[in-house]
C-alpha cells in the first residue's frame, strides 16, 4: 500500500523519459529547416490573404519573397511601398517600385442611358445571368447589376449604387487585389494606374458591337468613331474590336479626348473644373 | 387500366410527374403563313456555326443552302423562304445572345427544283448507308428533340463500335408539348419510313419506338402502321419525366445502362427522335432539306393554341399572332418545354431547328417562389434520374467548390429540372448546378490545354 505512490511516480517518470527521448530523436532526425526570415516577413505582411499578389496567401508569398533573388514581379498590392520596403529591410534586398493600381468599372450603363428591355427573375448572381442571356438590357457586354464584384471584395471597397445599379469603387479602400476583376463574368473591371489626387480618366464602356447596335443598346456606349484616337497627342489611345482603350501609363490627363467623345463614354474624375471657355460641355458630360 | 399502367416499362431511378397540360393534342398540324421576313441564325445546332455563303441582295430560293457546315460536328443551314437577302447581321436567338443570322425579305415562295413537292408517300428506299449519311449532312438534319445534335454524326457508327438496335424517341415527356404526338398521328407512315432509312444507315435490323402512355391514340396508330414495317416495334411506356432523356429511354426500353460520361453507342444503341425520323424521310425521299418544323404554341390563357409547320427563322411573334396574340396575363414566354425550356427576352427571336414549342405562361404560374433554406427532405435526391445529390451539388457550386463538385459527378447532370421542380423549399437547385457544371467543364478544358 505504501509502495503505490513511489511506484506510480517512478513508472510515470520512466515513461516520460522514454517518450522524451523518442521525441528528441524524432525532432532531430526529421527536422525540417525553415528559414526564420519567413516568419519575420510574414509578420510584416498585412495578413489579408486576399491573393492579390498572385499567391494563395501571405505565407506562400513570404516564402516566395525569401526565396527570390530580386523583388521583380513580386508585390503586395495591399501593403504597397511601405510594406514592401519593410520586407526589403528584413531580407536585405532592394524594393522594386511598383505603381499603385486601383480598380475601375468599364461600364456606365445606368438605366438612364441603357433602358431595360426584359426582366430577369432568376438567382441574383452575375455569373448565372451571364450564362443565361445578355441581361436585362440589350447590351451583351455591360454590367448585369447583381453585385458579384461587391461580394468578392474583402476590403469593403465597393458598394452597389441603387440609383445607377452599378458598383462604385471607393478609391481609398481599394487595394487592387484583383478579386473583383476575377469575379466579374463580363470582365468589366480593370486595375489601372492610381494617379495623383485619385484622378481617373478612362473609357467607361466594354461594348464590342459596331456603332449602331452599341448606341441603340446604350446612349453612352463607345461607338469606336476614332475621334479620341485622332485627338490624342501621346499615342495613349488604341481602338480594337470597335472599342477605344486609354493606356493609363501613357495618358497625360490632357482631357482632350473627354470633350471630343460624342457619346460621353470617356469619364474623368477628381479633376479641377475646366476653364470657363469649355465649361458648358463639362456640365453636359458629367454623369 | 391502373394495373396495366403499373405493368408498363419505365426507368427505375428517380423521375417526377408534372401535370401534363397537353392542351393541343387534338389540334391538327396547320401550316403557318409564310412571314414577311425571316432571320435565320447560322448556329442552330450543337457544334461549329455554319459559315454564310450568300451575300447581301442575293436572291435565294426555298431550300437553298445559305450557310455551309464547318467541320464534322456542324450542319448546313438552308433558306426557309424565297426572296432577297436583306442583310447579314446579328439577332438574339434562344441562347439569349446575339448570333450571326441571314435576314431574308420574302418574295413569293419559289422552291429549288430538286425538291419533290408531291403529296404521295414514297415507301421504296433506294439509298445505301453512305448515301443516306451524306444526304443528312447536306440537308442539315439535326436532332429535333431540342438538343440539335447533327444527325449525320449520330448515324455514323465509328470504327470499333457497333450498334444493334435503333431507339426512336416518341416519348415527349415534357408537359404542354404535342408536336411529336401530332406528327406520329398525322405523318405516322412517313415517320416509319424515316426510321427504316435510319436503320439502313446504321445497318441495324431492329428499331423500337418508345411512346408514353398518355398518348394512347399515337401508340395504337403507330402499332397498326408498324406491322407493315419489318423490325420496327412500338412500346407504350409509363408516364414519367424525364423519360425522353436518351439514357433513361435506353434503360426503360432495353434495360441497358449507359455508364457515366459515356454515349449510347457504348451500349450498342443509338437514340433518335420521331421528329428527326420525319426530317430524314423528307430529306431522303423528297429531297427536302430541313427548313420547316412542327412547333406547338400553347398556354392556358392562349385563345387558339395549336400545332404548326413553321418555316425556320420565323419570328416567334408571328406564331403567337396565329395563336390569337399574347394574353394579357402573360408573365413569361418559354421556348421549349416548361421543364427544360428557356424564357425568351423578346418575341423577335426566330424559330430554329430546336424549337419544339412556345409556351405562354400566365404571370401567376411563371413567378419564382421565394427560396427557403434546405430542410434535408431528400426529395431532390429521390427525383434525380441519374442518382446524383442535387442539394449537395448546389451547395458546392454556390460555395465555389468546383473540384469537389466534379468528384460528385456534376457533369453527369442532364439539366432536366426534376430537382428544382420537386423542391418544397423552392431552392434554385438547377440554376446553381448548371453554373457549376459549366464551370467544371471549362476547368477540365483548361487542364487539357495545360
Amino acid at each position: 500500500m505504501s509502495l503505490t505512490v513511489p511506484v506510480t511516480i517512478l513508472t510515470l517518470s520512466l515513461l516520460a523519459l522514454i517518450f522524451a527521448l523518442i521525441l528528441y530523436f524524432v525532432a532531430q532526425k526529421f527536422r525540417i529547416y525553415e528559414d526564420p526570415r519567413i516568419d519575420e516577413v510574414q509578420a510584416a505582411l498585412p495578413a489579408a490573404n486576399c491573393g492579390g499578389c498572385g499567391f494563395a496567401g501571405c505565407r506562400n508569398f513570404a516564402e516566395a519573397l525569401v526565396k527570390a533573388e530580386t523583388f521583380e514581379g513580386l508585390n503586395c498590392p495591399v501593403g504597397g511601398a511601405t510594406v514592401m520596403g519593410e520586407v526589403a529591410k528584413i531580407l536585405g534586398k532592394e524594393a522594386v517600385a511598383v505603381e499603385p493600381l486601383v480598380a475601375v468599372l468599364m461600364c456606365n450603363g445606368s438605366p438612364e442611358f441603357r433602358p431595360h428591355t426584359s426582366k430577369y427573375d432568376g438567382v441574383p448572381d452575375c455569373r448565372m445571368a451571364h450564362s443565361l442571356y445578355l441581361g436585362e438590357t440589350d447590351c451583351s457586354y455591360g454590367c448585369l447589376d447583381y453585385g458579384d464584384c461587391v461580394r468578392a471584395c474583402a476590403f469593403d471597397a465597393m458598394y452597389m449604387n441603387p440609383a445607377t445599379g452599378l458598383p462604385v469603387i471607393i478609391d481609398d479602400k481599394c487595394v487592387a487585389c484583383g478579386a473583383c476583376v476575377k469575379a466579374c463574368p463580363r470582365h468589366l473591371l480593370e486595375l489601372r494606374k492610381k494617379a495623383k489626387k485619385d484622378r481617373k480618366l478612362y473609357v467607361a464602356c466594354s461594348n464590342c458591337d459596331k456603332g449602331g447596335p452599341a448606341r441603340r443598346a446604350c446612349k453612352v456606349a463607345c461607338i469606336a468613331c476614332s475621334k479620341c484616337f485622332n485627338v490624342c497627342e501621346f499615342g495613349a489611345i488604341t481602338i480594337e474590336n470597335n472599342l477605344a482603350y486609354i493606356d493609363a501609363f501613357k495618358c497625360t490627363f490632357c482631357r482632350k479626348c473627354v470633350t471630343e467623345c460624342p457619346t460621353f463614354s470617356i469619364l474623368e474624375f477628381n479633376f479641377p473644373p475646366r476653364k470657363p471657355k469649355i465649361k458648358e460641355q463639362v456640365e453636359t458630360k458629367t454623369v | 387500366m391502373l394495373l396495366k399502367n403499373l405493368a408498363l416499362k419505365t426507368f427505375p431511378i428517380g423521375g417526377v410527374h408534372p401535370p401534363e397540360n397537353k392542351l393541343t393534342s387534338e389540334s391538327e398540324i396547320q401550316y403557318l403563313p409564310i412571314p414577311v421576313s425571316v432571320a435565320i441564325p447560322v448556329s442552330q445546332h450543337i457544334g461549329a456555326p455554319a459559315s454564310v455563303i450568300v451575300n447581301k441582295d442575293e436572291k435565294v430560293k426555298t431550300g437553298q443552302v445559305i450557310a455551309q457546315s464547318k467541320g464534322f460536328v456542324s450542319a448546313n443551314i438552308h433558306s426557309s423562304v424565297s426572296g432577297k437577302v436583306s442583310k447579314i447581321d446579328t439577332v438574339i436567338d434562344t441562347s439569349g445572345y446575339k448570333q450571326t443570322a441571314v435576314f431574308i425579305t420574302v418574295e413569293g415562295d419559289e422552291w429549288i427544283e430538286t425538291i419533290d413537292r408531291g403529296n404521295e408517300i414514297l415507301t421504296d428506299i433506294n439509298s445505301s448507308s453512305e448515301e443516306i449519311i451524306k444526304k443528312c449532312l447536306e440537308s442539315g438534319i439535326v436532332g429535333m428533340g431540342g438538343a440539335t445534335f447533327p444527325s449525320h454524326v449520330k448515324l455514323t457508327v465509328p470504327a470499333g463500335k457497333k450498334c444493334d438496335i435503333l431507339i426512336i424517341n416518341g416519348v415527349e415527356c415534357e408537359p404542354y408539348l404535342t408536336s411529336d404526338h401530332r406528327l406520329m398521328l398525322e405523318r405516322g407512315e412517313e415517320v416509319l419510313i424515316g426510321i427504316s432509312i435510319m436503320m439502313i444507315a446504321l445497318k441495324v435490323s431492329r428499331a423500337m419506338i418508345g411512346i408514353e402512355n398518355n398518348k394512347p391514340d399515337a401508340v395504337a396508330h403507330m402499332t397498326k402502321l408498324a406491322t407493315a414495317f419489318q423490325g420496327i416495334t412500338v412500346h407504350a411506356l409509363k408516364v414519367k419525366y424525364p423519360q425522353g432523356a436518351e439514357k433513361q429511354l435506353i434503360k426503360a426500353l432495353i434495360n441497358r445502362e449507359v455508364p457515366s460520361g459515356r454515349l449510347p453507342l457504348d451500349v450498342n444503341t443509338v437514340v433518335h427522335n420521331v421528329g428527326t425520323a420525319f426530317a430524314v424521310y423528307e430529306a431522303i425521299q423528297k429531297n427536302k432539306p430541313l427548313f420547316e418544323r412542327v412547333v406547338t404554341i400553347t398556354g392556358k390563357s392562349v385563345s387558339k393554341p395549336g400545332n404548326y409547320f413553321v418555316r425556320l427563322g420565323t419570328p416567334v411573334k408571328d406564331l403567337i399572332a396565329a395563336a390569337g396574340g399574347i394574353p394579357e396575363d402573360t408573365g413569361k414566354i418559354v421556348s421549349g418545354g416548361p421543364m427544360m425550356g428557356k424564357a425568351l427576352s423578346s418575341t423577335d427571336i426566330p424559330v430554329v431547328k430546336g424549337t419544339s414549342g412556345i409556351i405562354l405562361f400566365p404571370s401567376g404560374e411563371s413567378v419564382r417562389m421565394e427560396s427557403m433554406p434546405c430542410i434535408r427532405c431528400t426529395k431532390c435526391t429521390q427525383a434525380c434520374a441519374l442518382n446524383l445529390e442535387p442539394y449537395l451539388l448546389m451547395t458546392l457550386s454556390e460555395k465555389g467548390l468546383f473540384e469537389r463538385a466534379q468528384k460528385e459527378r456534376i457533369t453527369d447532370c442532364m439539366e432536366c429540372g426534376s430537382c428544382s421542380y420537386i423542391c418544397p423549399a423552392r431552392r434554385p437547385l438547377l440554376d446553381y448546378i448548371r453554373l457549376g457544371k459549366s464551370t467544371v467543364i471549362k476547368m477540365a478544358r483548361e487542364w487539357v490545354v495545360k
